[in-house]
């Protein structure tokens, strides 16, 4: 598989890893004060090192927050959309060393627990997403091999038509069959359809005792066998050349739903992502409002 | 035979000759229009319904007895309509003129019915659309046959023949098959002549059975078939013998008849063979025919405002007064900063006797030119333009004088006079400005848009060569730096070939004997090597370098082979007329060893590298040989947010210019249908109101005086063009986020408050006007969306190898 191309600069690459060493500073220089810091207490939150620490991982929160609004702000020339989530990831990795040396290590059944196990849900997630985002992209290119997912559509559905025209000439069945099986193709889905990739397309097929039920027909799988059964019964000459090209289109577009179905859950998959991560981050925008007016509340 | 006998004669009711007719009619002279169709201004009446026609130049007064104005299309149609009854206009529609035969003051105009008309004077306006080839095979006159078709969705269950295999042909039949059964007639056996689009959705048609077609065929004769299914009988002399279709209805697209033709027949001179150029007229409008007047398109003016003003003046020239142009006082204004104190007329004449390039210019085309251009009489030192600048203009020095600053810091210095002229290698190559241009002291310059002096230059030969010849001299002068005396090198350039090349077509063959050096001059090429039996591309070269530069120094063999990336001209400039420039230079020798030297390096280094060589010919494949700056996404990092192309619309209007989806990737590398700002943009190629412009940093950017009229948008061939009104403002992202108002950055916009609103061609600018670069970079939220030039498809292809 081919390498990146050298001129593109990933968001991870941004400048240098400049990000990377901010976010390794601060990561080393808050590691280094608590490990310096010895106050009469126990260290916690209280204490002002632990102050500095809270505010810090307050402001860092709430910048990692701020690439939502950067994001689209669209005029804006506060560097560029890729260094912000540069920065976003590094520094979120960051969050997790800051805010944890803020607690102290002092943990209960509180609110200001729950906005550090929310953020470092999130984080969590982001992390997964990091994942995603570098694995995804690469794959979706080779599952769609320098086609457009519209194509894929496309070509989805021009191997129906021209399946239905082979089928025109023979028994009425297999026209039945083609067609029943292009009016119960289902590309879309819902979520867990999408997510999964899974194909719940189906057909009916003309029995024995004439009109039957739908059956599933995951990536034409049903109507392959029907038809291949159909091709082992033939002792037409005329008839099985043709069957035996209906086979064939009907082969071609099982691979073209199988790679189709494999974009969209790839798709649903990073977008899903963005889903849980997103909402989150407001839970915990909102506990950790709670967590600093409960503090000064209590002070 | 019915003749008629009128003082003036108005050829063709299109803008111009309404406005001479109704002129004409005002004057109580005798008049007659003429028109061949069955009703007035027809270009307008094909325009679709409710669109803008726009009324451009803005500063232009309109001087007409018939109202124009920026309007809805059917406004300015019933305002003609109203006029031409007003003025009792007598008019006859559905009379065609074959003949002009004659001069002032006794002109015989023969029309088709047989009938003649004799007229003091001619005032033509036909425009340049001409007429339409006829299928010249007997029933060609029946009902059925038609020659244009306005609204496919006016036919149902028709049985339809559409003769022809060009993009009408093939748009009308697609159009048509939609719900008529349709068949093409094909005269080759494949359509050669369509754009790729048409072409791809042809054969699918014709395979998928929804559209038949007859190849290798011709039409041989039509006939009514009474009592038929289908009323009409069309026979085809096909390859393998007759056949018959038994149809409702034909459609023959087969082109036109450029109005050329006519106009020599009338007598009329050019001054070139170009199929550009335009008619010779006098600044009256007046032909080489005494008494036949040109007005409108035809004369090179196809804006409707100008052409109407032409069609007034034109009679008013005709009577024998000299009234003032229309556009005398914008002239006047335009002149009143120079520092000669002249009346118009004098200034247009000092410009001609101070420029011997526009000593062959005719009155009227300079006043023309000179209307198109800028005149700038800028301080001392004022830099016109920078090295590496994008802008395309042509600049002649009127007064004073100009520096030219060349070499990579300037370092070479030539001083150019009055009369002299510089801007050429821009113009022609589409490239960047290979040096900068400083004002002298009491410079006046006149800056010419490239439109303007392409249009001189085809219709005045003259001119051309001119450029062309100190376009060769000044490209070796760039080229190798070298400080060879004037004359010497006009005896290189009189050596010199202009060559021109197909894409795709080969410059020359490794292996072969190399006797010359190729310019490129505009497009560019490839480089290729032969590598285990398969063509491996090694570099790209832009128009303003050289390749071949082997053949200069007696070695024999080429070392590669190099081929057309897209249309491309070259200078080549043989071996021996080089030698006496190498006798007495050494240092150019070593130069141009040098950069054999680099050639041969670059090569070896992309040997073996055959996935980065596929990658640069997938580049060129896609047209990106032209680009300047072509916007590439890294399919390995992009995670399809289309936040690339929200950013665009947010920041333009509401509609986004590029489609991050469409088009096609290899090796991980997608091309986007987005504007690669092309070297010699296709869309400028027909801008009536030369709206298309280059800015210095090379975007291609439409203009505020854009009429719509859909030209730049069917001459791309990378559909990166559209026509689109703007949307509403959308609430701020804080109403969005806080109170819900919608629709939220990035969200589709609302439907343009007017519907009525004019629709204006929108491009990529590159976000010119914002600062920080394009927006859809600059809103990529992974690196994947990046832009480059050409130069750097090298650099990139090298990282796609592992």
């Amino acid at each position: 598989m081919a390498a990146m191309s050298s001129i593109h600069e990933s968001a991870l690459a941004y400048r240098g890893r400049r990000y990377l060493w901010v976010a390794l500073a601060l990561t080393a220089a808050s590691v280094l004060a608590y490990a310096w810091h010895s106050p009469a207490v126990p260290p916690n939150g209280g204490t002002w090192l632990g102050y500095t620490l809270g505010t810090v991982a307050a402001l860092l929160i709430l910048l990692l927050l701020a690439l939502g609004i950067r994001k689209r702000s669209y005029h804006s020339t506060l560097g560029t959309v890729s260094g912000w989530v540069s920065a976003h990831v590094y520094l979120g990795l960051a969050l997790v060393v800051v805010a944890t040396l803020h607690t102290g290590f002092h943990f209960g059944r509180n609110v200001h627990t729950l906005a550090y196990v929310l953020m470092c849900l999130v984080i969590a997630l982001g992390i997964v997403g990091v994942v995603l985002y570098a694995r995804y992209p690469a794959r979706m290119s080779v599952n769609r091999q320098g086609r457009a997912r519209a194509q894929l559509v496309e070509e989805v559905n021009d191997l129906n038509a021209r399946a239905l025209r082979v089928a025109q000439p023979l028994p009425a069945e297999f026209l039945a069959a083609v067609r029943s099986a292009r009016d119960r193709l289902v590309l879309g889905g819902n979520a867990w359809t999408l997510l999964t990739g899974r194909d719940r397309s189906r057909v009916v097929l003309p029995g024995s005792d004439g009109a039957s039920a739908p059956l599933a027909n995951p990536f034409q799988a049903t109507l392959i066998a029907w038809l291949g059964d159909r091709l082992a019964r033939c002792q037409d000459g005329e008839v099985a050349p043709r069957i035996q090209s209906l086979l064939t289109l009907i082969s071609a577009q099982r691979v073209a739903i199988e790679r189709l179905k494999r974009d969209l859950a790839f798709q649903a998959r990073l977008d899903a992502w963005l889903y849980l991560h997103v909402p989150l981050s407001f839970a915990l925008l909102a506990a950790l409002l709670a967590h600093v007016v409960s503090v000064f509340l209590y002070w | 035979m019915l003749t008629e006998r009128v003082s003036i004669a108005v050829i063709g009711a299109g803008p111009a000759g309404l406005s001479a007719a109704a002129h004409a009619a005002d004057l109580g002279i005798p008049h007659l229009l003429l028109e061949a169709s069955p009703g007035h201004a027809n270009t307008i009446r094909k325009y679709q319904k409710g669109k803008h026609v726009m009324a451009e130049p803005g500063a232009l007064p309109l001087r007409s007895p018939l109202p124009f104005a920026a309007a809805v299309r059917e406004a300015v149609l019933e305002g003609w309509d109203a006029g031409l009854a007003a003025h009792r206009v007598n008019v006859r529609y559905g009379a065609e003129a074959v003949a002009i035969s004659g001069s002032r003051p006794q002109f015989q105009i023969a029309l088709k019915d047989g009938s003649v008309v004799h007229a003091e004077c001619v005032v033509l306006a036909i425009g340049v659309q001409g007429n339409p080839r006829k299928l010249g095979v007997s029933g060609e006159d029946l009902a059925c046959v038609q020659y244009q078709l306005d609204d496919a969705d006016a036919y149902r269950d028709e049985a339809i023949v559409v003769v022809g295999a060009g993009d009408a042909a093939i748009e009308n039949a697609l159009a048509l098959s939609k719900r008529n059964r349709v068949c093409l007639v094909n005269r080759a056996a494949e359509f050669s002549r369509a754009k790729e689009g048409n072409l791809s959705a042809v054969l699918k048609a014709i395979e998928a059975g929804t559209l038949s077609c007859f190849f290798k065929s011709s039409c041989a004769r039509i006939e009514a078939s009474a009592g038929a299914q289908r009323g009409y009988r069309l026979t085809l002399d096909t390859d393998t013998g007759e056949a018959s279709v038994a149809c409702d209805r034909i459609i023959a697209r087969l082109g036109a008849i450029p109005p050329r033709q006519f106009l020599e027949a009338c007598g009329v001179g050019f001054p070139g063979p170009q199929p550009t150029a335009l008619p010779i007229l006098s600044d009256q409008y007046e032909s080489s025919v005494p008494g036949l007047y040109v007005v409108g398109a035809l004369a090179g003016y196809p804006l409707i405002k100008q052409a109407m003003n032409q069609g007034y003046e034109a009679v008013e020239y005709s009577r024998g007064r000299a009234v003032e142009p229309a556009d005398e006082p914008i002239l006047r204004e335009r002149f009143a900063p120079l520092p000669f104190g002249l009346t118009v007329a004098g200034t247009l004449a000092l410009i001609r006797e101070r420029v011997p390039l526009f000593a062959e210019v005719n009155p009227l085309l300079l006043r023309e030119l000179v209307l198109g251009s800028e005149v700038h009489a800028p301080a001392s030192g004022t830099v016109l333009f920078r090295k590496n600048d994008y802008t395309n203009s042509f600049y002649t020095i009127i007064n004073g004088g100009v520096d030219m600053e060349l070499g990579d810091e300037g370092q070479q210095r030539i001083a150019l006079r009055q009369g002299q002229f510089f801007g050429e290698g821009s113009l022609l190559s589409g490239r960047r400005r290979a040096g900068s241009a400083l004002a002298g002291a009491g410079c006046v310059v006149l800056e010419t848009p490239r439109r303007e002096i392409l249009k001189l230059m085809s219709s005045v030969d003259g001119v051309r060569r001119v450029v062309d010849e100190l376009f060769i001299i000044r490209a070796i002068q760039s080229s190798f730096a070298t400080d060879a005396s004037f004359d010497e090198l006009r005896t290189v350039a009189a050596g010199a070939r202009l060559n021109r090349y197909r894409p795709g077509e080969m410059l020359f063959e490794e292996g072969a004997v190399a006797d010359c050096l190729h310019l490129v001059r505009s497009g560019s090429v490839a480089v290729l090597r032969q590598l285990g039996g398969r063509d491996v591309v090694t570099s790209y070269v832009a128009a303003g370098n050289y390749v071949g530069e082997i053949g200069l120094l007696g070695r024999t063999r080429r070392t590669a082979s190099v081929r057309a990336n897209v249309a491309t001209e070259t200078v080549s400039i043989d071996a021996a007329a080089f030698d006496q420039l190498l006798a007495r230079n050494a240092a150019l020798r070593e130069r141009i060893q040098d950069t054999i030297r680099e050639r041969l390096a670059a090569n070896a280094r992309m040997q073996g590298q055959t996935q980065a060589g596929d990658l640069i010919s997938f580049l060129m494949q896609q047209g990106l040989g032209e680009a300047t700056d072509v916007l590439l996404i890294n399919e390995s990092l992009c995670v399809g947010c289309d936040n690339c192309e929200k950013a665009c619309a947010e920041t333009h209007g509401g509609t986004s210019r590029l489609d991050r989806g469409a088009g096609p990737s290899f090796a991980q590398v997608h091309v986007p249908t987005s504007c690669r700002h092309c070297e010699d943009p296709h869309c400028m190629t027909d801008c009536p109101p030369d709206a298309i412009r280059r800015a210095p940093d090379g975007e291609v950017y439409i203009r505020d005086n854009c009429i719509g009229c859909g030209n730049c948008e069917r001459n791309c061939p990378y559909g990166v063009i559209q026509m689109a009104a703007a949307t509403p403002a959308k609430p701020p992202l804080l109403a969005w986020l806080l109170l819900g108002s919608g629709p939220g950055p990035g969200g589709v916009a609302g439907a343009p408050a007017d519907p009525q609103a004019a629709k204006k061609a929108v491009k990529c600018d590159m976000c010119k006007d914002l600062g920080g670069g394009p927006a859809c970079v600059r809103a990529c939220p992974t690196g994947a969306a990046i832009r480059i030039s050409p130069e750097r498809f090298v650099e990139l292809a090298h990282g796609s190898d592992v």
